[in-house]
């Protein structure tokens, strides 16, 4: 199994002497899910923005199919995330002004394609997404899980290396988020590189491994194979 | 292709999001492109008309007046090459139904002369019994052919209207009669000479009636206009004559002419570039207030767009599209406008060729409008969208509001003060680059203001004096009102504009302030206060040093004579400070009212 995004000794700390992120190690094996998981303010978020390019380390390296990331320029990172790197956040995150389809072809157009092939690649992974009928409705007419979907959508454009999720359902409801969770599932089938931040035991379920993140950094991991036990139950109980 | 489309639509729907602050900023840049545009189309249109008309009329280079036995000893000179005349001048005076006035009477051929033939506009030339009236003259009279007319008592039937290049157009004629005329408007009280021709127009009649139009046998005035066979010593030759002149003789050259002649549509242009300037100023301030607050709401969208992948350049390149977009909309339809309307200001030269519906855009005009216009939009937003596109891309998503710039001891002071004055100088405190922005607008307006209230007293009083006739005051005051009233409206427009930006901005503070106890009053009051405050900062900066620095740069760069000027008086200044703060403070009541009681649980939540 090949390595696609490592980190080494990578850390982030903050002007007040805060630790967000104070030494992790960690591979991400091509098609592999990582959930990542933790009580709230241990550095999962920070974790995913210094993966995703989206926030600079203050030591450690990084590397994306072994090359380093972590010392890019502004323009270099940002061609890096609107090709090697899927971003899906809590708050969704759309342009409220575009369309679902706009909002998706979005990273094709900055990465130069054409306006044409982007919107017939949004077009596909709206269909992937089970989103087809409403590519022409604005962010305000969706549901939480809708949109959602159109972010994961969004994040799949330009056929990332890795999509990173930052508790990708904690906005949805119950329903909303078993649509979320199905769509990771596909994505996973589909041999998609994810790593996921969540609360949500039942996403955790579906990843690969599972990480346990304490005031920034990992402490466990845990390798699941199928169906879920009751040690997920109590990493769960961790939290609050 | 793709990245263009993309920046194209984000900068299209960003500004039909917000509508009517799309409208403000295209009201604002557009005041000056159209005034802009009218100066310079002005300008284009100032010397043309005369250049035309030398050129039709076969102009004079220099026109010679004085006794027969004078003009024929000028015209002696082997610098002449060709002549027209001499023709005899006599003084008389017009009335046609009721109107009366001054008119220099010129005695012509029928046939055309080689030099200086009057081109008819209207009608036909001079035939016995038939005048012709200079074009200018006809029509501030109302006159038109085919009208009687009594000239010195005889009636003469008006044959036709026609403009001349030996002579500006009335009211500015030249004085060719032995009385002497008097321009501009008279004192009644003043006790002038006898016969003395006030505003005098110009008349061209056949030679025989010219005769018949003076007691004296003969007319002792005449009339030459020579052209040299170097017209670039045109100075030197009237030099030479006047100098060392043996006999009394008048002598216009027609540089001065042309001077003349234009100095309406000069004057007009230079009181609509101050004006055009005064609204490019008042328009970057009021851009950068706009754009100001629109890119602290624009945070979230700044981090998405780099979370997705845009560069710093293209983030900033979405920012300053939709701010360029409106400047060139508002250059093209401020070229529009201009052009459309500095017909209606070069009204007053019908005295010359071509004139009416003349003025016209150069690819000069043109060019200098639009940069003027990206010029303003650049510079307003250019600071805002590089901070934003250097913003980090994590804060930027997470929307931390860029943290207010605060200020301690304004903070400190304000601790000891009654509860609105205390709200009003945090506000004021939090924001100060734009409480900088609002005062500069309104010293921006102020100083205009200032400038205007001088040029009006100069044009009402002084200005007869100067020689302006009430015809030409007319139509300067016209110009300048026109400019005032665009300045005003535009100030207004920004002062609600900057309220409303603020009560956006101090929402949370302002449901914070009254979840702990100030009331709706206070926070109104407060919100208020902080725009009633700088403008009173900015209208008394603006009376001093603004307004008064403005004037003398002014008067610098127009050679103008400001020390005939009197500054606006004590009392009068007062009121425009006094009246500027009034009509901010009620301006901004509304917005302030509505930001004072928006529900405090409401404004916490977003
Ligand atoms: N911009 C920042 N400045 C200072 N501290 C920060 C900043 N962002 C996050 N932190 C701190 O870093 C820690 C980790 O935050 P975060 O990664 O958001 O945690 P999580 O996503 O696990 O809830 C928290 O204690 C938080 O307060
Ligand atoms: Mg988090």
């Amino acid at each position: 199994m090949t390595v696609v995004l490592s980190a080494r000794d990578l850390r982030r700390h903050y002007g007040g002497g805060e630790r967000a992120v104070d030494g992790v190690d960690l591979d991400v094996m091509a098609g592999e899910t990582v959930a990542v998981m933790g009580p709230s303010g241990c550095g999962k978020s920070t974790l995913l923005h210094l993966l995703g390019g989206l926030d600079r380390p203050s030591g450690g390296r990084i590397e994306l199919h072994g090359r380093r990331i972590d010392n890019l320029g502004e323009k270099a990172l940002a061609r890096l995330r609107r090709t090697g790197i899927g971003f899906v956040f809590q708050s969704f995150h759309l342009l409220d002004e575009l369309t679902a389809v706009e909002n998706v072809e979005m990273p094709a157009l900055l990465a130069g394609r054409s306006p044409r092939a982007a919107r017939r690649r949004a077009t596909e992974l709206l269909d992937r997404v089970g989103l087809a009928g409403r590519a022409g409705a604005l962010p305000s007419q969706l549901s939480g899980g809708q949109r959602q979907r159109v972010a994961v959508a969004r994040a799949l454009s330009n056929e990332p290396a890795v999509v990173l999720a930052d508790e990708p359902t904690g906005n949805l409801d119950s329903a909303a988020t078993l649509d979320v969770l199905r769509l990771f599932g596909s994505l996973h089938e589909a041999g998609q590189t994810l790593v996921i931040v969540t609360h949500d035991a039942r996403i955790a379920a579906t990843a690969d491994r599972l990480l346990s993140m304490r005031d920034g950094v990992l402490i466990d991991e845990t390798r699941l194979t199928g169906g879920t036990s009751g040690r997920l139950g109590s990493l769960v109980r961790l939290e609050d | 292709m793709g990245r263009l489309l993309l920046v194209t639509r984000l900068a299209v729907r960003d500004l039909r999001r917000r509508p009517a602050e799309a409208v403000l900023l295209l009201l604002a840049i557009l005041a000056a492109t159209s005034t802009l545009t009218l100066g310079l189309v002005l300008r284009d249109a100032a010397s043309d008309p005369y250049r035309q008309t030398r050129e039709a009329t076969h102009g004079p280079d220099v026109v010679v007046f004085a006794d027969l036995a004078a003009v024929a000893e000028v015209v002696r000179d082997p610098a002449i090459v060709a002549t027209g005349g001499p023709y005899p001048v006599v003084a008389s005076r017009l009335d046609s139904s009721g109107r009366t006035s001054d008119v220099q009477v010129i005695g012509r051929d029928a046939e055309a002369a080689a030099v200086d033939q009057p081109a008819v506009v209207a009608g036909a030339w001079v035939s016995d019994g038939g005048a012709v009236l200079e074009a200018a003259f006809a029509d501030a009279l109302g006159v038109r052919p085919g009208d009687q007319v009594t000239l010195g008592g005889r009636s003469f039937r008006v044959a036709g209207t026609a403009v001349t290049a030996a002579m500006a157009p009335y009211p500015a004629v030249t004085c060719l009669v032995d009385e002497g005329c008097l321009h501009g408007a008279v004192p009644e009280d003043r006790s002038l000479p006898e016969g003395l021709l006030r505003n005098p127009g110009l008349v061209w009649v056949t030679r025989a009636d010219a005769r018949g139009l003076t007691a004296e046998t003969d007319s002792s005035r005449y009339v030459v206009s020579a052209r040299l066979a170097d017209p670039e010593q045109t100075r030197a030759f009237v030099d030479r004559h006047l100098d060392g002149a043996p006999v009394p003789v008048g002598m216009v050259s027609w540089p001065e002419i042309r001077d003349e002649a234009t100095e309406l549509a000069r004057d007009s242009q230079i009181l609509l570039m101050i004006g055009a300037w005064l609204l490019g100023l008042l328009a970057t301030a009021s851009l950068a207030v706009l754009v100001g607050g629109r890119m602290a709401d624009q945070t979230r969208r700044v981090g998405l767009l780099k979370a997705v992948g845009g560069t710093p350049g293209l983030v900033a390149a979405v920012l300053l599209a939709e701010y360029l977009l409106v400047a060139l909309i508002a250059a093209a339809a401020g070229l529009t406008i201009g052009t459309l309307a500095a017909p209606l200001l070069a009204e007053p030269g019908a005295g010359l060729l071509g004139t009416a519906g003349t003025p016209s855009l150069t690819v000069t005009t043109a060019g200098v409008v639009t940069a003027v216009a990206l010029g303003v939009a650049v510079l307003a937003t250019t600071v805002p969208a590089l901070r934003a596109a250097r913003t980090s891309t994590v804060g930027a998503l997470a929307d931390t509001p860029r943290p207010p710039r605060r200020i301690g001891w304004l903070i400190r002071i304000s601790a000891r003060m009654p509860v609105p004055l205390l709200l009003a100088l945090r506000v004021t405190a939090r924001r100060p680059r734009r409480a900088l922005l609002a005062v500069a607008a309104i010293a921006v307006t102020v100083s205009g203001i200032y400038v205007a209230l001088i040029l009006d007293g100069f044009l009402t009083g002084d200005a007869m004096v100067a020689g302006y006739t009430g015809f030409q005051v007319a139509a300067l005051r016209r110009v300048l009102l026109v400019w005032t009233v665009i300045l005003l409206c535009l100030t207004a427009v920004n002062a609600v504009v900057i309220t409303w930006a603020t009560v956006l901005d101090n929402r949370r503070s302002s449901a914070l302030a009254r979840a702990l106890g100030a009331t709706p009053g206070d926070v109104s009051a407060a919100l208020g206060t902080a725009q009633v405050l700088p403008a009173l900062g900015g209208a008394i900066l603006g009376v001093f040093p603004c307004g008064y620095l403005l004037f003398a740069a002014i008067m610098r760069a127009t050679g103008g004579d400001g020390d005939r000027a009197t500054p606006p008086s004590f009392p009068q200044l007062a009121i425009v400070v006094a009246g500027t703060v009034l009509v901010v403070g009620a301006l901004t009541a509304v917005p302030a009212r509505l930001g004072g009681r928006r529900p405090v649980t409401e404004a916490l939540r977003d």
